[in-house]
């Protein structure tokens, strides 16, 4: 499985600065990964546009608004309304244990909260991109 | 070693029709074959090459930071806008080296295209080629074509020096420079100014901008170019679309012209050569490295010996792959294969 794993980075909601998404994005690249910055302000719908067309393994949201609740949720549906049910959903921002099991629930993947450390997100995102591809593959 | 040339099987050509009949994620999914080398792409595209050729292909190249995203924006919102015409846009970034990734930022400067479903944006990593394209660029605006776009825009690396692949593979190419980007010298240098059919002088609201049209006019002049033949030179503010009509304007009556005298279907001739010969230098490349293990002969040779002369060895590899390649049973060296050793498709 060497073919470079593809991870669309956005930042959807109003609120403020992309620093965090910059980072995040700085460090999958730095770990071999093809991303696709989708920029600032990006609503659900923009997001899983920009997903399909790029045939992403993966995509990662920084949330920082307090709205992931409705966002992250929001996506995965538009994903898998998509045909796109086999992108690997991530992301990270301020949001506590019990939401993170509750959008685990419906089917969002692992979630990092602040001080998370980006080699974790690295080696999830590798894991679970690994399997996905080996069962798409064999399917 | 042993497998059949690749032929396409049902589910492969349902995906194309699929693609024919205006899929999106049919048109996605086809790209990431071409770009991943799958096999089931080289077989599917002998099949649709046919019907290949109605979109007009423009090329855009130049310095990094000239604008050319911001100008692909303001293109593709123009031909939306006025003519409802469908759009496809390849953005090409560069891989990095070090490690394999990369970073595609081309997207942040084309936001207003996301949600119009007349526009399909791919973005693409050079993955280790330089030129300003990536290996599969062709194939990714292949696919453009038969979802059935009208035209579609390719945007370069903007690296600066080495991006003049571009002009082997498109109709039209769009040199865009802005004031501030450094002189016309560096320009010349990278071997920008033998692609442009047209230069773009964009951030035409910056300073600078009558010396590098100035500039610019020097240099067609030094080259010697009859005056009827010059590629012509248009301003544009492409953040505020300033000029953004009169360029696309021009870029269809370009088009129109070369299609009309025979000029465009020559040049399609010459683009399809260049690419068989790239193709070709890629599959003997992995020939050489990978096939015929030559890659762990070189190193066994290399261990210990500081004094061997490069040339020496890279005689000696090529003898070595040259006589195993009249040792093996030429059937098992299909050349229709695509490039994809048989561990990368298994
Ligand atoms: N003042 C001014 N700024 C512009 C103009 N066009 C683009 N820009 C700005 O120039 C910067 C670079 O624009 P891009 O469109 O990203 O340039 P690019 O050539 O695609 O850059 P790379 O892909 O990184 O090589 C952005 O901040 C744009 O907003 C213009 O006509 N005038
Ligand atoms: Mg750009």
């Amino acid at each position: 499985m060497d073919e470079p794993i593809r991870v669309l980075v956005a930042k959807p909601g109003l609120d403020g600065h992309d620093r965090g998404a910059k980072v995040v994005a700085a460090a999958l690249r730095d770990a071999g990964m093809e991303v696709i910055y989708g920029g600032l302000h990006q609503t659900p719908d923009a997001i899983v546009q920009m997903a399909v067309q790029e045939d992403v393994d993966v995509v990662g949201l920084s949330i920082l608004s307090g709205a992931h609740m409705t966002l992250f949720p929001k996506v995965k549906e538009l994903l898998d309304a998509a045909g796109a049910e086999n992108v690997l959903l991530t992301g990270g921002g301020i949001i506590s244990p019990d939401d993170m099991a509750g959008l685990e629930k419906l089917g969002v993947g692992k979630l990092f909260g602040p001080g998370s450390r980006l080699a974790d997100l690295v080696d999830y995102i590798r894991a679970e991109v690994g399997q996905r591809r080996t069962a798409a593959g064999s399917a | 070693m042993t497998e059949a040339a690749p032929v396409a099987t049902d589910r492969d050509a349902a995906l194309v029709e699929r693609v024919r009949a205006g899929d999106q994620r049919a048109c996605a999914r086809l790209m990431t074959w071409a770009e991943r080398n799958d096999p089931r792409y080289a077989a599917a595209h002998r099949a649709f090459v046919g019907s290949l050729g109605t979109a007009q292909r423009i090329g855009i190249t130049g310095p990094p930071g000239a604008g050319k995203s911001t100008l692909v924006e303001g293109l593709a919102e123009h031909w939306r806008k006025t003519e409802d015409r469908t759009i496809g846009v390849v953005a090409v970034d560069p891989t990095s080296p070090f490690t394999g990734g990369a970073l595609l930022g081309d997207r942040v400067r084309m936001s207003r295209l996301v949600l119009d479903p007349g526009v399909f944006i791919r973005s693409m990593a050079t993955r280790g080629v330089f030129g300003g394209l990536a290996r599969a660029t062709d194939d990714v605006a292949d696919v453009l074509d038969l979802y059935g776009r009208h035209t579609v825009l390719v945007e370069t690396v903007g690296v600066g020096q080495s991006e003049v692949d571009i002009a082997r593979s498109c109709d039209l190419t769009l040199v865009v420079l802005h004031p501030g980007g450094g002189d016309t010298i560096q320009a010349m240098k990278a071997g920008l100014m033998e692609v442009a059919d047209v230069y773009v002088v964009n951030k035409a609201d910056m300073p600078g901008l009558d010396r590098l049209v100035q500039e610019l006019y020097d240099v067609l002049e030094l080259r010697e170019i009859p005056e009827d033949q010059r590629p012509p030179v248009l301003t544009t503010v492409a953040s505020n679309g300033q000029g953004v009509a009169e360029l696309a304007d021009a870029i269809d009556g370009m088009v129109a012209e070369r299609r009309a005298s025979g000029a465009l279907d020559a040049r399609r001739e010459e683009n399809l050569e260049r690419r068989v010969r790239r193709l070709v230098d890629g599959r003997l490349r992995r020939d050489v490295w990978e096939t015929q293990r030559l890659a762990e002969h070189l190193h066994k040779r290399l261990a210990g010996s500081g004094t061997l002369s490069a040339y020496e060895l890279a005689d000696e590899v090529l003898d070595v792959y040259r006589g195993a390649g009249r040792d093996q049973d030429p059937s098992s060296n299909d050349p229709s294969l695509p490039d994809t050793s048989p561990e990368d498709s298994a």
